[in-house]
């Protein structure tokens, strides 16, 4: 009981680091390997979709977005400096949270819409009645 | 081009002397009355002269136990406005039969009932939620202060800002006519013209700024500012409830504010997100704005949870029963409550799969919430109960909330809504969980710690007497609407045909009186209580024999809450140091580190205010100047620095010492 | 103040005997603005709904062309990729800025900060042309609800880079006026957070509105 009550404390604002401790300095490999990568990762997109390469749509879609999705968590490491230790855990928490309910936000407003025109507005003549 | 130039326009927007309804004698006679009300409250805090008292020491405070009471005052406040309103619908009703047209033509009706909802939810509710929150918590967690504690006045004022844009519509212009969640393409220009929606959407937009800001203040307080050695799972329940709500206000009051961007952008550009033509799809909007709706209930009604937690613990004297149990159910409401919005229009037409998900997704929410109700059962289980207000309402809560839980249950299977969608059955149903469950929550958290806050307790007489009429009112009121919902009337009807259903409208209106009385008995209560304040002092800091750290300190506390920051071993923490024969230091004080009191909050309040009363008339130039001075002002405040001081050692040791004295003469 | 909590506890589970101490004899004071950083985050995260809604809107709505101009039709992808250099070029030189001033350097930190603002400046200047553009050929945002999902999604993240210009020249005045003090770190590390936030939402547009709206 006694050491995880002072664990528990160990995120509190009484802490004696100060307020900067769940920050950690900033360097300037740190930020050119987030520059590169990141001109890395914009720039095959754009080609892929400048010049096809990929054929299908749907496959080049599909590269595209995940390419997206990796520069986001290489900015969110490189330039945010998010790790799982800054403040006691709590922005990674946050983020974490923040992305399930942008995923939830997305992909329910798209899946019910989308329900909801199939059902609801019969562009195909043969289903109308 | 200046042949067409209209000067009036140009300064005056759409607002003319027509906007100002003369022609209703029921506003006329309100607006006199507001008048002399309010003339007589100006003068009488002249004549006192309390102007200064009042700006310094509560509108200009970043004091977090002083804005909790100023929420709570605005919310009491505006419950009198929505409660003015909820009566005159139920008259309306009880009249409106046998070809009488009753006495509201439906121009007014309609803005009455969407007055009654937004003023409960956003002005009543969600203020008096945020009040508990902000005078309770830091309180409970050991802290001086909130985290942001400008911010926290800030976003009391913003509150304020966006009930007087309400309050205003009664008078200049009109309110909103198309239900308290504004559905398009009826709320878009080319059905509302008018200035209703704008009011709506402006007052919505300010207090919601008002809203996220405190949201984010709260969080950071509870995560931050924690006395050492209160780890999560030894925060109090309250606090646990409160963390949850200010996540959910933080996920899904964006959204809120998102999609009445989209709206205003319809309304004021001529965009068409939501409109019947140009690929617009007004079923996005009802989409979007319950993905903030549902939470939004979970929001009112978790730290009303809370509280219930709290007062069970203290008034059958047992420690809390599960409560890590209590503490996952709650975390479990929190995930679950953005998995739920569908079941709002599962008539829209998505479908048996999407249908059947969100019907599941609903059903499963009970569980955790079942769960609660048999922790707080099973800590009265023999316990030893006093049956004092709050606990009574904590009583009342339980009783009345399963039967709204089980209504709601009914109305999650999509067939069963199908029939019920829109009815009375479902107004019956929501005005039983979040009467049954947020607002007798906030009376029973407001009686807890009223004597916290003010220095001595409400008097317990009158307190029953608001009880029972609540109680008895509210079942008089809405059970006869589950009958009227079966038998398939919708809501927000005028007039009636079928004689035969007037008994029940009746019956609701009685119901409706009963809860007048109820409310004026609080009122009463609050009076009677400030005559006798001498002979209901609690001098103690703990009058309930309760069990968390805010009860450690003084009632009212001082400023600074707490000359040492206390440490904690257990959930129960005041409990815990009672049990231990805990000794109040006298001696070896420090200078406390404290925010001082700004006026920038009110001054920016109050720039938001003028800056959306120009939106919603269309005086363009005035909307802009204020605008330009928001966001001036908000920068110029960043250039002061200059934001706290020191508590001198010698003023704490008086304070403390004046507490000493106190105790000694109590005995304690 | 940490060694008396664990005495503290140390004495509790110890010996049950002895009598715990309940509160922070010796307590320092600590600085101001503690949780500046956390709260900022939580606004940002707050943000990032605002931002899925739109992004939403704009999925479900994207497609609704009524008889109007199509993704195809109107976006320019060379000038879209201008455009991401120029956000992800200002995002580098924030980041020396960040660097210059954990060293303290006043002069080199400022200088970032304006070669920052103007990238997004730049940035700002070519996102204009590209609607003025679109505008004059008839696209207006009244024109179609793909049309005003996307102005409105562009723009918001358009209205945010406008802010943060803003805001990077008050801290500009501020820290020639006041210099490198803690309150003012403290500011910089907000707005670079804010700086960084954006070029996210604006990996979002660029994958999600421009190429995706050219595939479609």
């Amino acid at each position: 009981m006694s050491t995880k009550a002072h664990t528990g404390h160990g995120d509190g604002g009484h802490d004696d680091h100060g307020h900067d401790s769940g920050h950690p300095e900033s360097t300037f490999k740190g930020y050119m390997t987030g520059f590169v990568l990141s001109v890395i990762l914009t720039a095959i997109p754009f080609w892929l979709v400048m010049s096809g390469t990929l054929g299908s749509n749907q496959a080049t879609a599909v590269a595209i977005l995940i390419i997206g999705a990796v520069q986001i968590v290489v900015h969110m490491i490189y330039f945010l400096h998010m790790t799982p230790s800054s403040e006691g855990g709590w922005t990674l928490m946050a983020l974490i949270f923040t992305v399930v309910m942008v995923v939830i936000t997305l992909t329910g407003s798209l899946w019910v819409m989308y329900h909801l025109n199939t059902n609801m507005m019969p562009m195909d003549p043969s289903q109308l009645p | 081009m200046f042949e067409n130039f209209d000067l009036q326009k140009a300064i005056f927007g759409r607002l003319t002397l027509e906007s100002l309804p003369f022609h209703e004698p029921i506003l006329v006679v309100t607006f006199l009355g507001v008048l002399i009300g309010g003339a007589a409250v100006v003068g009488a805090i002249t004549y006192f002269k309390l102007w200064g008292y009042l700006w310094h020491e509560w509108f200009t405070s970043v004091d977090h136990k002083r804005i909790g009471v100023m929420y709570i005052v605005l919310g009491l406040v505006m419950l009198l406005r929505g409660f003015a309103d909820a009566i005159m619908m139920r008259a309306q009703q009880a009249i409106a039969f046998n070809g009488s047209e009753g006495y509201l033509p439906a121009h007014h009706f309609d803005q009455i009932f969407t007055a009654h909802g937004v003023i409960m939810i956003f002005f009543v509710a969600m203020p008096l939620v945020t009040g508990l929150m902000n005078f309770v918590v830091p309180l409970q967690i050991g802290a001086r202060d909130v985290a942001f504690p400008f911010l926290n006045n800030f976003s009391f004022w913003m509150t304020v800002s966006g009930a007087v844009l309400v309050m205003a519509s009664l008078f200049v212009g009109e309110f909103a006519r198309t239900g308290w969640l504004a559905y398009p393409p009826l709320s878009n220009y080319a059905y509302s013209p008018d200035v209703g929606v704008d009011y709506y959407i402006w007052a919505l937009q300010i207090a919601g700024v008002g809203t996220l800001l405190s949201g984010v203040n709260l969080i950071a307080t509870i995560v931050k500012m924690r006395a050492p050695g209160m780890s999560l799972m030894k925060m109090p329940i309250f606090t646990w409830t409160s963390l949850c709500t200010n996540i959910l206000i933080v996920a899904a009051f964006p959204v809120l504010t998102g999609v009445l961007v989209l709206l205003s952008l319809d309304r004021y550009v001529g965009m068409n997100f939501f409109t019947n033509d140009f690929g617009g799809n007004p079923m996005m909007y009802v989409n979007l704005i319950w993905i903030w709706g549902h939470p939004e209930v979970y929001i009112l009604v978790l730290p009303a949870f809370g509280v219930f937690s709290e007062v069970t613990a203290t008034f059958s004297g047992k420690r809390l029963f599960g409560y890590t149990s209590m503490v996952y159910a709650t975390v479990v409401i929190t995930i679950l409550s953005y998995l739920v919005w569908l079941h709002h229009f599962f008539t829209m037409g998505s479908g048996a799969s999407v249908n059947s998900f969100f019907g599941i997704t609903t059903m499963i929410i009970s569980i955790p919430t079942g769960a609660k109700l048999f922790n707080w059962l099973f800590t009265m289980y023999r316990g030893r109960i006093r049956f004092e207000v709050p606990m009574m309402w904590t009583v009342a809560f339980m009783l009345t909330f399963v039967i709204g839980g089980m209504t709601g249950v009914l109305l999650a299977v999509p067939p069963a809504d199908f029939v019920l969608h829109n009815s009375l059955f479902l107004i019956a149903h929501f005005h039983n969980v979040i009467i049954g469950g947020v607002v007798f929550g906030m009376f029973a958290g407001i009686t807890y710690w009223f004597p916290k806050a003010m220095g001595f307790k409400l008097d317990p007489f009158w307190g029953k007497m608001s009880f029972w009429f609540w109680v008895v009112g509210f079942y008089f009121a809405f059970m006869p609407l589950y009958v009227l919902g079966l038998m398939g009337i919708t809501r927000r009807l005028r007039v009636f045909d079928d004689p035969s259903l007037q008994i029940w409208f009746i019956i609701a209106a009685f119901g409706a009186f009963l809860i007048a009385l109820g409310i004026g008995s609080f009122l009463v209560q609050i009076v009677v209580s400030i005559k006798n304040r001498e002979k209901l002092r609690d001098t103690t800091g703990d009058p309930w024999n309760a069990r968390t750290l805010e009860w450690s300190t003084s009632s009212p506390p001082p400023v600074y809450n707490f000359a040492f920051t206390p440490v904690v071993y257990d959930h129960d923490a005041w409990w815990d140091m009672k049990a231990h024969g805990y000794k109040r230091p006298l001696s070896g004080f420090k200078p406390i580190h404290m925010p001082k009191n700004t006026g920038a909050g009110i001054i920016l309040a109050g720039l938001a205010l003028v800056t959306g009363f120009a939106l919603i008339w269309y005086i363009w130039w005035l909307a802009a100047v204020g605008f330009i001075a928001l966001i001036a002002t908000a920068i110029g405040h960043t250039f002061n620095y200059n934001r706290s001081f020191n508590i001198p050692t010698q003023q704490i040791a008086e304070t403390e010492l004046e507490r000493t004295q106190l105790l000694q003469s109590a005995g304690a | 103040m940490t060694a008396i909590t664990a005495g503290a506890s140390a004495a509790r589970a110890g010996a049950a005997k002895e009598e715990p101490v309940f509160y922070v004899a010796d307590e320092h004071e600590h600085a101001d603005g503690g949780s500046t950083l956390l709260g900022f985050w939580l606004y940002l995260m707050s943000d990032c709904l605002v931002f899925a809604v739109l992004f939403a809107t704009y999925g479900v709505l994207g497609g609704s062309f009524a008889a109007g101009p199509s993704p195809k039709d109107l976006f320019d992808l060379p000038l879209v990729a201008l455009n991401t250099s120029m956000l992800l070029f200002s995002s580098i030189t924030y980041g020396f800025a960040v660097l210059e001033m954990q060293k303290n350097r006043v002069q080199p930190m400022l200088m970032w900060l304006v070669i920052t603002g103007l990238f997004g400046a730049a940035f700002l200047g070519i996102e204009l042309y590209e609607f003025t553009h679109m505008i004059l050929e008839g696209a207006t945002p009244q024109r179609s609800a793909f049309l005003s999902s996307f102005f409105t999604l562009v723009g918001t993240h358009g209205l945010h880079v406008t802010f943060g210009i803003i805001w990077m020249i008050t801290l500009i005045t501020q820290v020639r006026m006041f210099g490198l003090t803690d309150a003012n770190k403290r500011r910089l590390l907000c707005l670079s957070m804010f700086w960084h936030f954006l070029d996210v939402v604006w990996i979002g547009v660029f994958t999600f509105v421009y190429l995706m709206g050219v595939l479609r």
